[in-house]
């Protein structure tokens, strides 16, 4: 079943949580991983891999690069997930 | 007619005997890496937890760095190099085609006539010839093998590379392998992904400075180096290997523990391939590691040394007293190729 967008972000909110350690509450749409939140392009590697076992999609490293804030990243992945 | 051949036969089980390192005397930090590179300690510490590496002077060979290692090995075994039976180098960095430099090294450690030969394996490079010994052991091959992984990654480090220029370090490691009476290394959990080959590679091959006639063309012009040829490095797709190492080796190192029916909780020792801290540290939570297992973090003050980077580990372990003589290890190897090779060791 797919996932709706709250669910989405629920879901990057405790990956971005168990990677970072961000409280859960702070993970918002309009929040930039690497500027609010303090995941490094590294970090984003990890959060990216748990959210496509997550939510059963692909996101090549070529689109991971346009994912700047969890708002990009919940599209992306209501619009790929499978 | 079919002669009856008698079979090899050699111990029931081998064991790593002894252990030995060589690091190069020059410390190189993080602000010797900057003065080519627009980076900072700080950036290079947070990505890759490298503080310190090693690089080789004019001195400090492939050859001689194994040489030296090799001899601590052999002493920590209790051995004499007569007693080695074949020497198996694993090496990226070795300059000459031909001969293998595990010859050379065989005849100068005094081991007399062993069987010896190099390998190339990159970061995997380890475990590839501690399974490679582990056959000759128990096939009876050899008594014993020394085994070792030597780099001089400096040499093919490109200076003012942003992705690469803080990871590589040189130095040699050695372990030789014996007879046991107890299983001692576990089966390995190894192979090949060549679908991602172009992700960690040498930039360009040495033919591109090849200055006379090449077979079958017009002449010497035909692949003559461009004037101005960068020096072949190696070069990264950073990201992707990371995603690859963090993921799927992780899965290799469980399917090793499994293998040898070893729990996580058996466990006191895990030696990853010392390529990058935040690496290990994603590893270790993957792999749901208890805290009394110890970890090995050795890339903090010696980069990334490829085939030497598990043994240099499991040495400076076991000589600071965090590890011990018995223990049981998780060691697992992956890079260039790419290549991986996992298996749990009981420590000498
Ligand atoms: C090499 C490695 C540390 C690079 O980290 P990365 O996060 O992938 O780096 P990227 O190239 O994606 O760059 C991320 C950001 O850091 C910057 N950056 C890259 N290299 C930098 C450097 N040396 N210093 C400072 N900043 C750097 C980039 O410009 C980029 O900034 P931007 O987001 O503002 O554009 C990392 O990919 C890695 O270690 N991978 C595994 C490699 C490995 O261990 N291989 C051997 C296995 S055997």
């Amino acid at each position: 079943m797919a996932a709706t967008q709250e669910e989405i972000v629920k879901g990057l909110a405790e990956i971005v949580n168990e990677i970072a350690g961000i409280p859960v509450e702070d993970v918002k749409l309009d929040k930039s991983f690497t500027d609010d939140l303090d995941v490094d392009s590294l970090s984003m590697v990890e959060v990216v891999v748990a959210a496509e076992e997550r939510f059963d999609v692909k996101i090549p490293d070529e689109d991971v690069k346009n994912l700047k804030t969890v708002g990009d990243a919940s599209d992306y992945i209501l619009k790929h997930q499978g | 007619m079919t002669s009856k051949i008698k079979p090899a036969q050699g111990a029931p089980y081998a064991r790593i005997m002894g252990v030995g390192g060589y690091r190069p005397t020059r410390v190189v930090p993080n602000e010797e890496i900057l003065k080519h590179i627009d980076s900072s300690d700080e950036w290079i510490r947070s990505r890759s937890g490298i503080a310190t590496r090693h690089w080789a002077g004019p001195d400090e060979t492939v050859a001689m760095m194994s040489v030296e290692a090799a001899g601590k090995a052999i002493a920590d075994a209790g051995l004499t190099p007569e007693q080695i039976g074949a020497v198996i180098v694993s090496t990226v960095s070795h300059f000459k085609q031909t001969p293998a430099i595990a010859t050379e090294i065989a005849h100068r450690i005094g081991a007399g006539k062993p069987a010896a030969f190099d390998i190339s394996a990159g970061c995997a490079g380890f475990g590839y010839g501690l399974t490679l010994a582990r056959g000759m052991v128990t096939d009876g091959s050899a008594e014993y093998v020394l085994v070792i992984g030597v780099e001089r990654l400096s040499d093919l480090t490109d200076l003012e590379d942003r992705a690469t220029a803080f990871l590589f370090g040189d130095g040699a490691g050695a372990v030789i392998v014996g007879p046991a009476k107890e299983p001692a290394i576990g089966p390995t959990v190894w192979g090949s992904e060549g679908d991602k080959s172009e992700t960690i590679k040498q930039t360009l091959a040495w033919d591109v400075y090849r200055t006379t006639p090449v077979p079958g063309g017009d002449g010497p012009e035909e692949r003559t180096a461009p004037e101005a040829v960068r020096y072949p490095a190696i070069t990264q797709e950073g990201q992707a290997v990371f995603r690859w190492a963090v993921f799927e080796m992780a899965k290799v190192a469980q399917q090793a523990l499994d293998a040898a029916g070893v729990s996580p909780d058996d466990l006191d020792v895990f030696i990853p391939h010392q390529a990058n801290m935040r690496i290990i540290d994603s590893m270790v939570k993957t792999l749901k590691l208890p805290e009394s297992v110890t970890v090995a973090r050795d890339v903090e003050t010696t980069g990334n040394t490829s085939a030497a980077s598990i043994p240099l580990a499991m040495e400076r372990l076991l000589a600071t007293g965090q590890a011990k003589s018995g223990d049981t290890a998780l060691v697992i190897g992956f890079g260039a190729g790419l290549v991986y090779a996992a298996t749990v060791v009981t420590l000498p």
